[in-house]
């Protein structure tokens, strides 16, 4: 068990790493790199948000949306499957709301730290992405925590690496045109292969 | 002509490549690497994508006057998902297999920020008229990018275009190679930069950063 659970976790970090190989949360990885704090602030924040957002939509699903899920109620021939883009979306966005109130609340120094960056996640795709995999691969309620928090650290992993590449690249006569947005694209292409060579590493 | 000097088609030409969403104003790169890995599924992409933008641009410019300021983007976020809902079980119903292949980014299409930006930046300032064709010409420049990324990956990664062979036979046995890196996501990367570096040279706007 645990070493399964290992294995999903090296696996959605670096084999199948959200931002490299399934290209989510591109907007927010290309607009937020400019400097490594705020890259790492980000990168916390995804952390954070898809450890408690992926666990309790699979919550939503499993009591709520599945085929036949509502049997607890009296519905066993209820779909509801349907409602799963809009009810993750509104969890998603009413979940982020709610770690910000609680944080300012609570710990202030963290929130001040990474107050600007959440209510921004709430429509990263990142986030909704890891539910709705979550819901496709039919994962079980451990087996979501791991997911999403590995996939949070997949995509801090990608966004610090890509950052300190931009560091040295403002340094770099490029040729015109290949600069921003292009230059961007290829230097996110040749980490994603560096991860690539993660491929294949299995523990069980 | 007088139809090239309206409004509406200013409006529609405008995003095509002049403020393309990809190329120029990146956004909604998610789903232009993810879905392009043969040439089908991107066009049924983009269709799906350009239905969601027109409506939710038509419907939010309805609205723009009842809205309250503060709840805006959550009305937003409601008026998106329910036209992805529509083009979810619209595909899941015609077009069973391509849905399957695209698996979640149809539904990713809500936190496009494509969509999102057009309705802040141009539906809530504008009638539904232009609304609409803002939406279209937004859509089909997002699509023009995804097929062209959608054509070079199949092709040169798997050598056949809308799933049927077209790299000659010869050519295999002199020892052409399809280059598998195309379809894995590196490919995709890359290839969208080489993309908009030859824009940019074709139409000379470098991006200053």
């Amino acid at each position: 068990m645990v070493a399964h659970l290992v294995s999903l976790a090296l696996e959605s970090i670096f084999i199948n790493n959200i931002l490299l190989a399934l290209f989510l949360g591109m907007c927010s990885f290309l607009g937020c790199a400019k400097n490594i704090k705020t890259a790492t602030g980000l990168g916390i924040a995804v952390i954070f948000v898809l450890t408690i957002t992926t666990p309790v939509n699979w919550a939503i699903n499993h009591f709520f949306l599945k085929p036949g899920a509502l049997a607890w109620l009296g519905f066993p021939n209820t779909d509801l499957s349907f409602l799963v883009f809009i009810t993750f979306i509104a969890v998603i966005a009413s979940q982020v709301q709610l770690v910000e109130m609680l944080m300012e609340k609570f710990s202030p120094g963290l929130y001040t730290a990474l107050g600007i960056f959440l209510p921004l996640i709430a429509v990263n795709c990142a986030i909704l992405g890891t539910s709705l995999f979550m819901e496709q691969r039919a994962y079980t309620f451990v087996e979501s925590i791991v997911f999403g928090f590995s996939s949070g650290i997949g995509w801090f992993l990608a966004i610090v690496a890509f950052s300190a590449v931009l560091q040295k690249l403002k340094y770099a006569h490029l040729p015109k045109g290949l600069d921003g947005f292009a230059i961007n694209m290829v230097v996110t292409g040749l980490i994603a292969m560096a991860f690539m060579s993660f491929a294949g590493i299995k523990l069980t | 002509m007088s139809i090239f000097k309206s409004k509406a088609y200013k409006t529609f030409k405008k995003p095509l490549i002049e403020a393309n969403p990809i190329s120029i104003a990146i956004l909604g790169i998610c789903s232009s690497l993810a879905v392009t890995t043969q040439i089908f599924p991107s066009i049924i992409m983009v269709l799906a994508m350009t239905f969601v933008l027109t409506f939710s641009n038509v419907t939010i410019s309805l609205l723009r006057n009842v809205i309250p300021k503060n709840i805006r983007i959550i009305v937003e976020l409601v008026v998106i998902s329910s036209l992805v809902i529509l083009a979810d079980q619209l595909l899941k119903a015609f077009l069973f297999d391509v849905s399957k292949q695209l698996s979640v980014f149809v539904g990713l299409i809500i936190t496009n920020c494509i969509i999102m930006g057009r309705a802040e930046a141009f539906a809530l300032a504008n009638g539904p008229w232009l609304s609409f064709w803002d939406g279209l010409g937004n859509g089909l420049g997002y699509g023009y990018i995804l097929v062209v990324v959608g054509f070079f990956r199949e092709l040169l990664g798997a050598g056949s275009l809308f799933g049927i062979k077209v790299v000659p036979d010869f050519l295999y046995s002199i020892g052409y190679v399809d280059m598998g890196l195309m379809l894995l996501a590196p490919g995709a990367f890359i290839l969208i930069g080489i993309l908009v570096w030859i824009q940019n040279i074709f139409t000379g706007q470098g991006e200053q950063h």
